[in-house]
């Protein structure tokens, strides 16, 4: 079953900017695909298209946006609520009773590994922290699609690993689809069952790679010899795609 | 911090660790500053100014001026018997006070609920703020003192009146702050909104008022001490009508009176000061949870 699909997409900005161009890229439920590209390329400006935020100036997308899940750049937790009630506000926004929101919001913040931080605000959690909890205020509505913008790109290496993993396990556990956009590429290369690298812009779509490895995956897969071969593969592309 | 807040910042600390992660605050060293550090360097300051303060008052008041002039700055100890411990003058200050007082805060609310009213509408319709904000900057930018008259002329000197002074010089920072804050919400934090298909008056409610109570309360702190002035400064050039604090502070001047002029002033600045503690302390209680610099004054 197609989750989201993109056809001969393109966007040009009032001022002229080409974003995108003929961006076509369908999401089988159940894939996580990533765009890896360079910056400014319009990776963030597919995803905006994907959720209705900009109308694309050229194309078609299929996607059902009543329940689309969206983890931003910044975690965009709203600083006058716990981290509780930070979870609950999409419940809230959908009008769904408290009991279940309260519900929902436990239950997500236990599988991002909050739980004993329900009453802290955001202003005394870590980066890391507060990317958990945005991603359990996404997952309080168990979307079928994901959408992923550079959401780790603020944190540290080894914060981004752990991230990594649970994402990948959580992935595994939902079967949702993803689209996750990001700069690096031994992230792609892990969570993600096919990588699309994407040209300057405007951008193209200008290769795209298969990822054969089983999950769950393991965090050493990342010191696989076949794993940094792929990884490899991915960098020349996007190199040539740099130019 | 008390033993507890210590003991569950220290679990929660581990907990982070755990995860990889240590929050921000989490404590690394035991604090150092211990009661005796923290008179001396917080404490001790102040108070040695403000003695070295009074010595040059007195030395002005008995070394400076001549006995025939020493009523242009009477000594410390003068105003206060004079002008605080004696009832008969010290009474007629509090009574004139309160009456300042309660124009100042008659004031305040008008200017908070006007400014308040304005700000949504202006933020809620670009076109309004286009309209409106010329007209607000010419009227704040006309000197007070300009506008008391034409208030007297028309309005006379009643409460009305008193209370139009403090609106006019009030209501600008609040409406300006509330405008700003009510824009001070991220785009990404708009865009969630948007994705979640919120309503008009829910993104106002739980997103942008929300955010821009720093800036109101930044406001607020503001406005506060401007409608005290207001109340006084329309007193002072009405002159009649009820007696407010300004009426005194004229009279005592024209008397010669220096204890009790000082002792107005002292009162009136008292007065400045008590509401600008208020609403820090508000402004503490309502966001200093999760707002990082509470506390730390305004911007």
């Amino acid at each position: 079953m197609t989750a989201l699909a993109f056809d001969r997409v393109g966007m040009v900005f009032p001022d002229g900017t080409r974003a995108v161009d003929e961006v076509t890229l369908t999401i089988e439920q159940g894939e996580f695909v990533t765009i890896v590209g360079p910056s400014g390329c319009g990776k963030s400006t597919l995803l905006k298209i994907a959720s209705g935020l900009l109308e694309p100036t050229s194309g078609t997308i299929e996607v059902d946006r009543k329940n689309l899940g969206y983890v931003f750049q910044d975690a965009t937790l709203l600083p006058w609520r716990t981290v509780r009630q930070n979870v609950e506000l999409l419940a809230e926004l959908h009008g769904i009773a408290k009991a279940e929101r309260q519900r929902l919001a436990r239950a997500a913040i236990a599988t991002v590994g909050l739980s004993g931080f329900e009453n802290h605000y955001p202003k005394s959690l870590s980066g890391g922290m507060k990317m958990r909890a945005s991603l359990a205020r996404t997952l309080t509505l168990k979307p079928p699609v994901f959408l992923f913008d550079e959401p780790f790109g603020a944190v540290d290496e080894i914060t981004r690993e752990h991230l990594n993993d649970e994402t990948q396990q959580l992935f595994q556990a939902e079967g949702f689809a993803g689209l996750f956009i990001t700069h690096s590429i031994p992230e792609a290369v892990f969570m993600s069952t096919k990588v699309l690298v994407m040209s300057a812009r405007p951008g193209r779509i200008v290769a795209e790679y298969e990822v054969p490895f089983p999950y769950p995956r393991v965090p050493d897969l990342r010191f696989d010899p076949e794993f940094a071969k792929l990884s490899g593969e991915v960098s020349h592309a996007l190199r040539g795609a740099h130019q | 911090m008390t033993d507890v807040d210590q003991r569950i910042v220290n679990a929660a600390a581990d907990v982070a660790a755990e995860l990889g992660e240590l929050p921000p605050d989490a404590p690394r060293t035991a604090p150092g500053i211990g009661p005796g550090r923290w008179f001396a360097t917080t404490v001790l300051p102040p108070m040695v100014l403000g003695a070295v303060l009074l010595g040059i008052w007195y030395v002005v008041s008995y070394l400076v001026l001549s006995p025939k002039k020493r009523f242009l700055l009477e000594p410390p100890h003068r105003v206060l018997t004079e002008g605080f411990l004696d009832w008969d003058s010290f009474s007629e200050i509090l009574q004139a006070l309160w009456s300042s007082t309660r124009v100042a805060m008659i004031g305040l609310v008008f200017s908070i609920l006007i400014g308040f009213a304005m700000a949504i509408v202006m933020s809620q319709a670009k076109v309004v703020e286009r309209a409106v904000f010329p007209f607000m900057v010419t009227l704040q930018a006309i000197p007070i003192l300009a506008l008391v008259p034409l208030i007297q002329f028309w309005w006379g000197t009643g409460q009305t009146a008193r209370v139009m002074v403090c609106v006019i010089i009030a209501v600008f920072p609040i409406l300006v702050n509330t405008l700003f804050g009510l824009s001070s919400a991220e785009k990404g934090m708009h865009d969630l909104f948007t994705l979640h298909n919120a309503s008009r008056s829910t993104r106002l409610r739980k997103l942008m008022f929300p955010s821009a109570l720093p800036a109101i309360f930044a406001g607020l702190r503001i406005s506060a001490g401007l409608s005290v002035i207001g109340a006084i400064v329309g007193d002072f050039f009405f002159g009649k009508g009820d007696k407010g604090i300004g009426q005194l502070l004229r009279k005592f001047a024209n008397d010669l009176s220096g204890e009790q002029l000082l002792a107005s002033v002292i009162m009136s600045s008292l007065l400045g000061i008590s509401v600008f503690l208020a609403f820090g302390w508000l402004q503490n209680r309502v966001i200093g949870k999760w707002y990082d610099s509470a506390g730390g004054g305004g911007r």
